[in-house]
């Protein structure tokens, strides 16, 4: 009997919670270790991201309006599913990214507890972040953390799922819509996230999730004037002065991190402090009387 | 008082439209019963003939030997010649700062601390001869100066004073660690309240300083540094050097500078981030706006009055977060004009050193040249101007009468570009949601102010202004403890409060 055909997938993009190939019609063939076709994922054009961040903008207010509790249980939902896909993340994340399935597992399952923390951090960072202030005056006087908008997320190829979780998670939880372009190298995990995300009670253009070359996209993410904040992890030096660059543009509020950071390491990647460079600081004045 | 008075109580049996300038109406006529004495200010500062930067813990010439005027905007007179800071000066500065910075940094925090209390002692002790410099220099009204800028620069040095030895408690799970030298530049409008704001929170961080003070506004920055000397804080912890643009271009783009704080323009700031993209130097940045007043018409009317003329009338409306656009429910539209009409009469423009004195002079010759410039747009582009108040004007000086706009479009260039003077572009508007729409269609986003007496719509609107400071039923309040800082292209970061240390401070 002849072997079986395998049927190869196209991965599509994620977008406004559909699932679109390229505007652009490109693809990129994705091959494993030994160099056998696996799967081919869309190429996104500058257009689509366009076309994403026009779609995160406009779900931005709806997706800040929802009750924190709200936002925290969808996250939380997005874990849920993603354990029940874990088994097919661990299988395409260890065809391409070395270490095998030992190492993919490990990273599929700290990138499901990120989610879980951030889930949880949706409800309370308002209260880490935000404080009330003792004004010299017949003032009530409190600092609350609103999130700042639409930002542009840049996974790098290091553990290129939990990177790229790791950097959605802290701006979705607070009310901030995002469009991030996955890791270049490993990109299957990035669209099997869509797949997550469109199963998971997440409104559509909350999280839109693209494919592609960073070269190509870097400087749109920067120039793009209705982003308003960037959260990277790239390798070079260049890559990182090209997003800083976006600050000029329109103040966007840009963090880069390393690509190569632990991680896996909670008590830094778990903080806080990842949250606090997208929320901005509101703060309230009224006075008090009779 | 009599019909004086029957006027006064109830504004609108006065018709809007008779209160036009053109007409003259004489609204409220006091005749001479309420003039005012005049009251100068009497104390006696003394001005050096000239001043170098102060670096190292002295005043030393500047590497280039040049000088640049300081005037007063009142009298036009030069009071003083100041340092021009060249590249040299600027290194010289954070060379200082840096040696500086070892033995700062690790003083015990409650020994840091004593330094800035004594800094705010002194500024305490020494504020009548502040305010008077500041007035003298930057062309503010003494009252101002006097219950207001001093006070609170020494308010934040006392704030920030206490934060040196309880940073740890700052930041919970995280060590706090200084960032390094801090390169500082701040504008004319609040010259010594805004070296306040940045050196207070830098020192107690742990850091060194280098600032530079507006081109127009150095003196109080250069009597701060005498009260540094004679505290005697440690040499080159602060270190200020004086000049305009290319100096703090030279700040900016020195690699021992760790951080940047900037205060000022958002074309600028811009610029700020484009130089130091991919540098690893930090940045807050205070930028400009064009802030929304929104009067509903559920609101206490009089006291959104005075919020009126606080938000854009204080300091000549030379302030970042001046509530510049008013937006008033159509139905109290007509009440408000007429009433905002007759307070903006009251206002007494003119020496900034009399004591009666409620709008001083325009900054510089160029930001009074700006301001003109923009009533001769508004106008053009089809707004009335109303320029009602009457006050005579000094002879010399730079003057601009408070006034505002009625008929604005939203496209209008009033309505959209920062002034920084005392223009007010009045618009009116139907429902809540048009009122967000409209006030959050802008690139700023530093304040707003929202004035109504429901306390449900209140947090409603507040919450969905896209600004950093919702002044509710109040306008242009600040305070050390309560941060400050922009959304979107007004910039970012904080001052003041907890929030503002975060900017100084290595978290790991």
């Amino acid at each position: 009997m002849a072997e079986r055909l395998a049927v190869l997938k196209t991965y599509k993009l994620y977008l406004k919670g559909e699932f679109p190939r390229s505007e652009s019609g490109r693809t990129i063939e994705i091959k494993d270790s030994r160099g056998r076709t696996l799967a081919h994922v869309c190429r996104a054009s500058k257009k689509d991201l366009r076309e994403a961040v026009r779609a995160a903008r406009e779900a931005q207010p709806a997706w800040a309006a929802r009750t924190a509790y709200n936002r925290g249980q969808i996250l939380y939902r997005m874990a849920e599913m993603m354990e029940g896909k874990a088994d097919e993340f661990v299988t395409t994340l260890s065809a391409t990214v070395p270490g095998g399935k030992t190492r993919a597992r490990k990273e599929v399952q700290a990138a499901i507890d990120r989610l879980v923390c951030f889930g949880g951090w949706a409800d309370k960072f308002t209260q880490v972040l935000g404080c009330a202030n003792p004004v010299a005056g017949p003032f009530h006087n409190f600092t609350i953390p609103e999130p700042t908008g639409v930002i542009g997320v840049i996974a790098p190829d290091q553990e290129p799922l939990l990177a790229l979780i790791s950097l959605i998670a802290p701006p979705l939880c607070t009310g901030n819509t995002v469009v991030a372009l996955g890791s270049e190298a490993h990109p299957i995990a990035t669209a099997v996230l869509g797949e997550v995300c469109a199963t998971s009670d997440l409104p559509g253009g909350v999280v839109n999730l693209l494919t592609g070359l960073r070269e190509e996209l870097l400087p749109v993410f920067t120039e793009h004037r209705d982003l308003d904040g960037l959260h990277a992890a790239v390798a070079s030096s260049q890559d990182r002065k090209t997003l800083e660059l976006g600050a000029a543009e329109n103040l966007k509020r840009v963090r880069v991190h390393t690509a190569t950071l632990d991680w896996y390491d909670e008590r830094d990647c778990h903080s806080p402090y990842w949250i606090e460079p997208f929320v901005e600081m509101k703060t309230l004045w009224h006075p008090s009387a009779t | 008082m009599g019909e004086a008075g029957g006027h006064h109580s109830n504004p609108l049996m006065i018709q809007s439209k008779t209160l036009a300038p053109s007409t003259g109406a004489p609204a409220l006529d006091f005749g001479s019963a309420w003039d005012y004495a005049a009251a100068p200010e009497r104390v006696q500062v003394k001005i050096a003939a000239r001043y170098g930067h102060f670096i190292g813990g002295k005043f030393v010439p500047p590497a280039e030997g040049k000088h640049f005027p300081t005037v007063n905007p009142a009298t036009e007179e030069t009071l003083s010649e100041i340092a021009l800071g060249s590249a040299a000066d600027v290194d010289r500065a954070v060379a200082a700062a840096k040696a500086a910075l070892p033995r700062w940094s690790r003083l015990p925090a409650r020994e840091r601390a004593k330094y800035m209390f004594r800094i705010a002692r002194r500024i305490q002790e020494r504020a009548r001869e502040l305010a008077v410099l500041e007035t003298r220099d930057g062309g503010k009204p003494i009252k101002e100066s006097r219950d207001i800028d001093i006070p609170e620069a020494a308010q934040h040095f006392f704030y920030h004073a206490g934060w040196a030895d309880k940073l740890q408690y700052a930041f919970p799970g995280r060590n706090a660690r200084p960032v390094g030298v801090c390169g500082q530049i701040i504008p004319w409008n609040f010259p010594l309240l805004m070296a306040a704001w940045k050196l207070a929170p830098a020192l107690a961080c742990g850091n060194t300083a280098v600032l530079k003070p507006a081109e127009t506004t150095p003196l109080t920055a250069l009597r701060l540094a005498e009260i540094l000397a004679e505290i005697d804080l440690p040499p080159g912890v602060v270190n200020i050097v004086t000049g305009a643009g290319e100096t703090g271009a030279a700040l900016v783009a020195h690699p021992g500078v760790r951080k940047i704080a900037f205060t000022g323009s958002t074309e600028v700031g811009k610029k700020i981030a484009a130089s130091i993209a991919g540098s690893g130097k930090r940045v807050t940045l205070e930028l400009g706006g064009k802030s929304p007043n929104i009067i509903f018409e559920d609101a206490s009317l009089d006291q959104a009055i005075e919020g009126i003329i606080q938000g854009i009338y204080y300091n000549q409306g030379h302030v970042c977060c001046a509530g510049s656009r008013l937006f008033v429910q159509e139905s109290v539209l007509d009440e408000v004009l007429v009433k905002l009409d007759i307070r903006l009469r009251s206002l007494r423009v003119g020496d900034p050193l009399d004591k009666n004195t409620d709008v001083g002079a325009i900054n510089s010759a160029d930001q009074l040249q700006k301001i003109r410039r923009y009533l001769d747009v508004g106008r053009a582009e089809g707004a009335d101007l109303h320029e009602s108040n009457g006050s005579p004007l000094p002879e010399r000086g730079y003057w601009c009468r408070p006034c505002y706009f009625t008929g604005v479009q939203p496209a209008h260039t009033i309505a959209r570009d920062e002034i920084f003077g005392p223009v007010l572009a009045v618009m009116s508007f139907r429902t809540p949601e048009e009122a967000i729409t409209r006030a959050n269609n802008t690139p700023y986003g530093l304040a707003a102010g929202v004035w109504t007496d429901k306390g449900s719509k209140i947090f409603e609107v507040a919450k969905r202004l896209k600004a950093g400071v919702v002044w509710c039923n109040t306008y242009n309040q600040f305070d050390p403890a309560s941060p400050f800082g922009g959304f979107k292209e007004s910039g970012f970061g904080r001052e003041g409060g907890l929030h503002g240390l975060r900017a100084y401070l290595e978290l790991s």
